[in-house]
């Protein structure tokens, strides 16, 4: 009887499943991968941050990854001159909203917000699905669409690199129309560098974060073992 | 207590290591909590060496700039300023800048400056925290006794200091005015709160 | 428990012991020690489901101590930085990434918030199966069914601190439950908000009850609680009076000190339950989704409702219950009954001591009835959870309407079917293994 009500306590917590309506692709990086990360980050001061800020960062996180304070500076470093300072927008955000009728969000905590219920990693699988399925859309004022984000409002800033794709009317799929300076491959792994460094900046402290987790549970373990015995010593008192 | 009587040695052995051993974990606990009140990452950005462009600066003028919330003072002190400073050592309380803690190492000379005309302290008072005013006239011209040569009055207390921030002797604040870490980067660029140029 | 029934500390000679008399002598200090801990008598046989009192108050102790270190560095304003982010926002990431040490007492926060309501469920389950709120406990019962309310009401304005998507649009349908009440509804959700929306005068005023009103309503109910408890003496797993059978000197025969032995016992059980709640925190502190949303992730944005809402895992099954209710009643429309089918589904706990009407206690020596109606509340319970979580469906519904219909005739039956049931002897002692 007790075995039967604890199960079906706990059981039901598991059941949530996450139901997506379109075909999310596996982000293939890591949070670990300390090259892809730089390379990240320098995709996105260069392509994202000319409308969207990270505002919650500073730059000098971005020592985090392995660069050195001159290295930040000199190439990821363009509307600031200090280390400490937040990674901004130069644009105000209310003149922004004039131009493009809304403040582009700020991108900091992105890929945590886009994750799913019972799935909080389906954020960084969102963001790679996305980037790569801009097609050129003439029905936009843009002239783009998007698979992931249908009427989209942004315009596919990555297409130098990745080139023009389209979408086939008969077989609903995308086809790359005019190619760019990156082939299929080299722009997935961009994308995925760009990923993974989104996903960092989510929570930069995440590595560190589980690390200690380990060194908590081993102490609460080296604990658990003395408790159980000092009750073990008191109750052998009682019958 | 009643079963003291009957406390054995494994048991008294065992308690011990379990309060050793969670008083670790209750200290490491403390950690995240005393550290948050620490200066964020914000309050350290703020506080970031400021740089000054101090070209600008006429003989006998001062400028105030901010620097961790505080007013920093860089003053060009002129050749009059300048010829006040040995005839006060008498009156100073410390007037060899003896007391480490208010000046780098390189400020610890006659005028406590880098060059000799540029000074740059702290402008608050080393008794409770006021910013002293500037009384740069000599004589009662600005409300001082005759005999004044020029420097700063503190408002709250009555603390004077001379042209190189040296506190007058039997005054309330107890030591010299604060000279923070600089480095001159060019002669019209000077860095207050670093050293040297680069972390 | 009177002050007086305990003599008063004397001195050995040593200066502590000096200083202990002197105290003693101004303060009840002995006796409370005594009378609640070292010659507390409680029965021998508690099992797992005694865990959860204890460590509720540990809960408790967890949002006390974090909520105080992160009041120092939130910022309850919705305007918008120089960024366009709402401050208050904005000073949950600062939290999380500037403050030292920030990240970890957010988590222990936002965690401990879902792990109150864990273990509160818990407690009260533990209640339900073994009798605990009957006779001559219903005001300890009743406590906890005020120190119940007062959490859900607690989470509540802590929710919407974070000022989120999720925060901002939950906090608007909870209070616009209040347009439901007829006539003086609408007036009702302005004077709660303070405003026509929820803005900054809804934040500040919500951040006000979460960190001084309603914490000193709590301390002050779990204080009664608990003294109502140790005026009765615990219930145990076999629903017997253990002051029932005293030996010579008064002490029930059953029970023992709680401390030492049930200190160290729970000692065990915080440990246990810290490597739980670390093993949440350190590795997955969202709680798949569950205990941080992750449309709170996205800044509050009045005029963007997220595609799905739904409240935060511990208050579902009621939003369920409010959502099942589609029928409009004697000229009253559903919206209204809804909600007081929702307030009614968590009042109706303060009622169990008056509508069980079983002649033993215990699930022990309760008969197969009594097991199925509970097996099948909890399942309901669960399912009304889930559904709470989930977009609204028409099969989903259903489901909703009838674990609805059940959860209410599982209390409104309870008279009749707590006394059909067939039932075991009870003991006259304490049964152990």
């Amino acid at each position: 009887m007790k075995k039967l009500l604890i199960s079906l306590l706990f059981a039901p917590l598991m059941a949530f499943a996450a139901g997506a309506n379109i075909h999310l692709d596996k982000w293939p990086g890591s949070v670990k991968d300390q090259a892809a990360l730089q390379n990240g980050a320098k995709l996105f001061v260069n392509y994202c941050m000319n409308c969207h800020g990270a505002s919650f960062m500073r730059y000098k996180n971005l020592l985090e990854l392995g660069l050195t304070e001159q290295q930040v500076k000199d190439n990821l470093m363009f509307t600031s001159d200090k280390i400490g300072d937040l990674m901004m927008v130069a644009a105000r955000h209310d003149e922004q909203k004039k131009w493009f009728g809304a403040t582009p969000p700020d991108l900091t905590i992105v890929a945590r917000a886009r994750g799913e219920l019972g799935n909080a990693g389906a954020g960084a699988d969102w963001l790679y699905t996305y980037l790569r399925t801009f097609y050129q859309d003439d029905n936009r004022p843009s002239g783009w669409n998007n698979v992931a984000f249908a009427a989209v409002g942004m315009p596919h800033v990555l297409w130098e690199l990745q080139g023009t794709q389209v979408m086939n009317p008969e077989t609903h799929k995308l086809e790359l129309a005019v190619p760019g300076k990156m082939a299929p491959a080299e722009y997935d792994k961009a994308v995925s560098d760009l990923v993974s460094f989104m996903v960092w900046m989510g929570e930069p402290g995440q590595e560190y974060r589980r690390t200690l987790g380990w060194f908590v549970l081993a102490f609460l373990g080296v604990l658990f073992v003395l408790a159980y015995a000092l009750k073990k010593e008191y109750w052998k008192d009682i019958h | 207590m009643s079963n003291q009587g009957k406390m054995d040695c494994g048991r008294r052995r065992l308690i011990v290591a379990t309060a050793a051993v969670g008083g670790v974990g209750a200290v490491a606990a403390l950690v995240p909590f005393v550290s948050s009140l620490l200066p964020s990452e914000r309050a350290k950005a703020a506080g970031a060496p400021v740089e000054v462009d101090i070209s600008k600066i006429e003989p006998g003028q001062m400028i105030t700039v901010e620097w961790r919330g505080k007013p920093v003072w860089i003053i060009n002190r002129t050749k009059e300023m300048l010829e006040t400073l040995p005839k006060l050592d008498g009156q100073m309380a410390d007037p060899k800048s003896e007391v480490a803690s208010q000046q780098p190492a390189y400020a610890a000379n006659a005028t406590r400056s880098v060059k000799e005309n540029l000074l740059v302290v702290v402008g608050i008072c080393t008794h409770l925290g006021c910013s002293p005013s500037s009384k740069f006239k000599a004589g009662a011209e600005e409300g001082m006794s005759a005999d004044w040569l020029g420097g700063f009055l503190c408002p709250c207390h009555g603390s004077t200091f001379d042209f190189a921030g040296r506190v007058y002797k039997a005054k309330p604040a107890p030591t010299n005015l604060e000279v923070p870490p600089h480095v001159y980067l060019s002669d019209a660029r000077i860095l207050i709160g670093e050293d040297k140029k680069g972390a | 428990m009177a002050a007086g029934n305990y003599e008063k500390y004397k001195s050995d000679g040593s200066l502590g012991g000096n200083l202990l008399e002197w105290v003693d002598a101004r303060f009840p200090a002995t006796s409370m020690w005594k009378g609640h801990l070292s010659e507390y008598y409680a029965p021998k046989n508690f099992n797992f489901w005694y865990f959860f009192g204890s460590l509720a108050l540990l809960v408790l102790v967890i949002q006390i101590v974090t909520g105080i270190f992160l009041v120092m560095h939130y910022k309850p304003d919705a305007a918008l930085n120089a960024a366009g982010v709402p401050i208050a926002f904005a000073s949950v990431e600062y939290i999380m990434r500037d403050v030292p040490g920030g990240w970890l007492i957010r988590y222990m926060h936002s965690t401990g918030a879902s792990a109150f309501f864990i273990v509160v469920y818990l407690h009260m389950f533990r209640g339900l199966i073994y009798g605990s709120y009957r006779k001559p406990r219903e005001l300890t019962w009743l406590f906890g069914v005020g120190i119940f309310l007062v959490l859900m009401g607690e989470a509540f304005f802590g929710y919407l601190l974070p000022w989120g998507q999720m925060s901002y649009w939950g906090a608007q349908v909870i209070v616009n439950l209040f347009g439901a009440i007829p006539v003086v509804g609408n007036d009702l959700s302005i004077l709660v908000r303070g405003d026509f929306v929820v803005g900054d005068a809804t934040l500040n005023r919500f951040f006000s009850f979460h960190v001084i009103a309603f914490p000193l309503v709590l301390l002050g109910l779990v204080a009664a609680h608990v003294l109502a408890l140790h005026e009765t003496g615990s219930n145990n797993p076999d629903g017997i009076e253990i002051k029932a059978n005293k030996d010579e000197n008064g002490i029930p025969r059953d029970g023992i000190p709680f401390h030492p032995y049930y200190t160290v016992k729970d000692i065990v059980g915080v440990v246990v339950f810290l490597m739980a709640f670390s093993a949440i925190m350190f590795f997955a502190p969202e709680g798949a989704g569950l205990f941080l949303e992750t449309p709170n992730f996205y800044p509050a944005d009045p005029l963007k409702t997220p595609l799905h809402i739904a409240p935060v895992w511990y208050f579902t099954p009621y939003y369920s219950i409010l959502r099942a209710i589609v029928w409009n009643f004697f000229g009253l429309d559903a919206k209204f009954w809804g909600v007081v089918a929702m307030g009614a589904s968590v009042v109706i706990f303060a009622f169990l001591p008056w509508l069980d009407r079983s002649p033993v206690k215990s699930i022990r020596y309760r008969g197969p009835i009594t097991k199925v109606m509970i097996t099948l509340f909890v399942i309901c319970f669960f399912i009304l959870g889930y559904l709470g979580t989930q977009a609204p469906s028409p099969m989903g519904e259903l489901v909703s309407q009838i674990c609805t219909v059940f959860y209410f005739g599982f209390f409104l039956g309870m008279p009749w079917w707590s006394r059909m049931d067939k039932f075991k002897p009870v003991p006259e002692r304490l049964t152990t293994k």
